[in-house]
């Protein structure tokens, strides 16, 4: 499938599942009574395409040795994750519905322990990253096939911890690590750009030795070219931006700050639902 | 191995013993290889080794993510980076998902006495013993050092080890038992109790002999494990003598002399007196010994604070746990 173009993938079905998804995502967040809505929104058609389309997965044998690893660095959208993962059959949707709960396998961040199908517990920002360096390295020293990659939200730019693992990762020449940004360009205190500024990106990653490409995150054909292309064994650790939209696909969340945490009321899920099954 | 040796230069010499025996043990350093003695199993075993530079952060997480694909991560650094400039990536990267990472840091205490405050370690067992799902070591000399490497390889989980870069003589014999989390008695006494930790089991074992000149015989147990820490042992040590006193290289909040009174105070309340740096900074030194001296943590200390209990009725004036800092 890897070689497909992008009027082959199915971007019909890919747009109906992370339709799909959304709902799923708002309904935990709802009956859970908090989370993170606009960056889970933002992220889901990320996930959409890596669990749909790329990534080398047995979710019937989470801890399959030859697997691609797949890391949620920006570990509070932990609901997009769990959907996709849900959707996939690592475990039964009805878990979704106890999100956050005490003792519930889906912790408020991913919790390697705890979840069938998540990799890395993550979760404190710039973290997930790093650790995903080290998972890229463990594969470069046993000589396995399997590549990693990463979301990261755009705010994560702004840990120190981020670029001592992007210069690591550069100097190990782990040319199998694709880091994908969920650019959405917002966080939990505002505008990224008057918080502290990140861009511009591409030129940093550039900088720091990686191989960087800049699309539109919410096109499935763009995804997939830029998943295609990051592919060359040259040396380079690949980084693609991906611009998103908080809160994606809702129109009364999206580009709002106020939607990065807290869970929509009754009549907030009611219409949100009623949006995206409008839109199928 | 019978001469005095740097206990790092012992964790060293057993990366390599590891190494050979295990192909899943990979070693991290952040830059500081010769002074932790990792580069050992550098030049023994150059693919399974990473320097990251001088980012400990990173180098922990790195550690966690080889860990997460079936690695026994070694990882080093001085203590006062592996402890607090780490400490989150410790915590949350490596004890919460309980990561096969074995931190093994150097310079602990104010053992690093030349370079001063700025690199030496006196907070890490506190910091490190508050994290679930740790465990904690301070091993004494180059027989325990030796054991507890090869101990801690064997546990799947992580763990904290702090060592001393001075030489340390060996006061164990090659063929003494080694169990994690159970003190070894080095001397025998029922009058006091001292309970050491690192470089301080020597220091209690000098003052342990002139106390006994003194007509008072301490025992003398080395707590190698500081958590989870042998509570049978602390039982036994309240029950059977008039008090403990606890020695070690670290802040006199959090570290041994904490767990200890923790202990106690639950399940056999008991006079004690807590030997270590007494809540200041430290400062440089030309001398390892004498900086100990300086700051009442040497065998001197030790016996100070023996006598004071042996003599007092309970009622603790000024002794050596509660003065402030002489130098502040």
């Amino acid at each position: 499938m890897n070689d497909r173009t992008p009027s082959d993938i199915g971007v019909r079905e890919l747009e109906a599942v992370a339709r799909k998804l959304r709902g799923q995502i708002i309904r935990m967040i709802a009956a859970a009574g908090s989370g993170h809505c606009g960056g889970s929104l933002s992220a889901v058609d990320i996930l959409t395409y890596l669990y749909f389309r790329e990534l080398r997965i047995r979710p019937n044998e989470p801890r399959w040795p030859e697997r691609d690893r797949f890391l949620l660095s920006k570990g509070h959208c932990a609901p997009a994750l769990y959907a996709v993962l849900a959707e996939r059959g690592y475990f039964p949707k009805e878990k979704l519905w106890t999100l956050r709960g005490i003792e519930s396998t889906l912790q408020g961040h991913p919790d390697m322990r705890k979840t069938p199908g998540v990799d890395m517990t993550t979760g404190s920002l710039g973290q997930g990253f790093s650790c995903a360096v080290g998972i890229a390295l463990a594969g470069k020293l046993d000589r396995k096939d399997y590549r990693v990659y990463v979301v990261l939200g755009d705010s994560e730019l702004q840990t120190g911890l981020l670029w001592e693992a992007a210069m690591m990762a550069r100097q190990q020449g782990l040319d199998h690590l694709v880091a994908i940004i969920d650019n959405n360009k917002l966080q939990s205190d505002g505008v990224t750009k008057t918080i502290v500024d990140i861009e511009p990106i591409a030129e940093k990653w550039r900088a720091f030795g990686w191989e960087a490409r800049r699309i539109d995150g919410h096109d499935f054909g763009q995804i997939h070219a830029a998943v295609v292309q990051s592919k060359s064994a040259n040396g380079q650790p690949k980084v693609i931006i991906a611009d998103t939209v908080k809160g994606k696909g809702v129109s009364f969340m999206e580009g709002l700050v106020s939607w990065h945490s807290g869970a929509p009321n009754p009549q907030q899920t009611a219409a949100a639902l009623h949006e995206l099954e409008a839109r199928a | 191995m019978s001469q005095a040796q740097p206990n790092k230069v012992i964790y060293g010499q057993t990366l390599v013993e590891l190494g050979e025996r295990n192909p899943r043990i990979v070693v991290l350093d952040a830059d500081v290889p010769r002074s932790t003695n990792t580069y050992r199993f550098r030049d023994a075993f150059p693919d399974r080794f990473f320097d990251c530079g001088v980012a400990e952060q990173n180098m922990i997480c790195i550690a966690a993510g080889l860990a997460a694909s079936g690695k026994i991560a070694f990882a080093s650094t001085f203590a006062v980076f592996a402890s607090m400039r780490a400490c989150e990536q410790v915590r949350t990267s490596v004890a919460y998902p309980r990561l096969n990472v074995k931190i093994v840091a150097t310079n602990a205490g104010v053992d690093n006495a030349g370079d001063g405050v700025t690199h030496q370690g006196i907070e890490d067992l506190a910091i490190m013993r508050a994290i679930p799902n740790m465990t904690v070591l301070s091993p004494s000399d180059p027989v325990t050092t030796r054991k507890a490497v090869l101990a801690i390889a064997q546990l799947d989980g992580p763990v904290y080890l702090r060592l001393g870069r001075n030489p340390s003589p060996v006061l164990h014999e090659e063929n003494v038992e080694f169990e994690l989390g159970k003190m070894i008695p080095l001397r025998d006494g029922d009058d006091l109790a001292v309970i050491a930790t690192g470089n301080m089991v020597h220091e209690a074992l000098i003052a342990a002999e002139a106390l006994a000149g003194q007509g008072i015989e301490a025992r003398v147990l080395d707590c190698h494990t500081v958590k989870p820490i042998d509570n049978a042992a602390i039982l036994d040590a309240a029950r059977a003598t008039r008090g403990i006193i606890t020695a070690e290289d670290h802040n006199l909040i959090g570290g041994l002399g904490g767990a200890v009174c923790e202990v106690v105070s639950e399940l056999w309340p008991t006079r004690v007196r807590r030997v270590g740096l007494k809540d200041c900074f430290a400062s440089s030194g030309r001398d390892y010994r004498e900086l100990l001296a300086h700051f009442q943590m040497d065998a001197a200390a030790i016996q100070a604070a023996a006598q004071e209990l042996w003599s007092s009725n309970g009622v603790h004036a000024l002794s050596a746990s509660s003065a402030r800092c002489a130098t502040r």
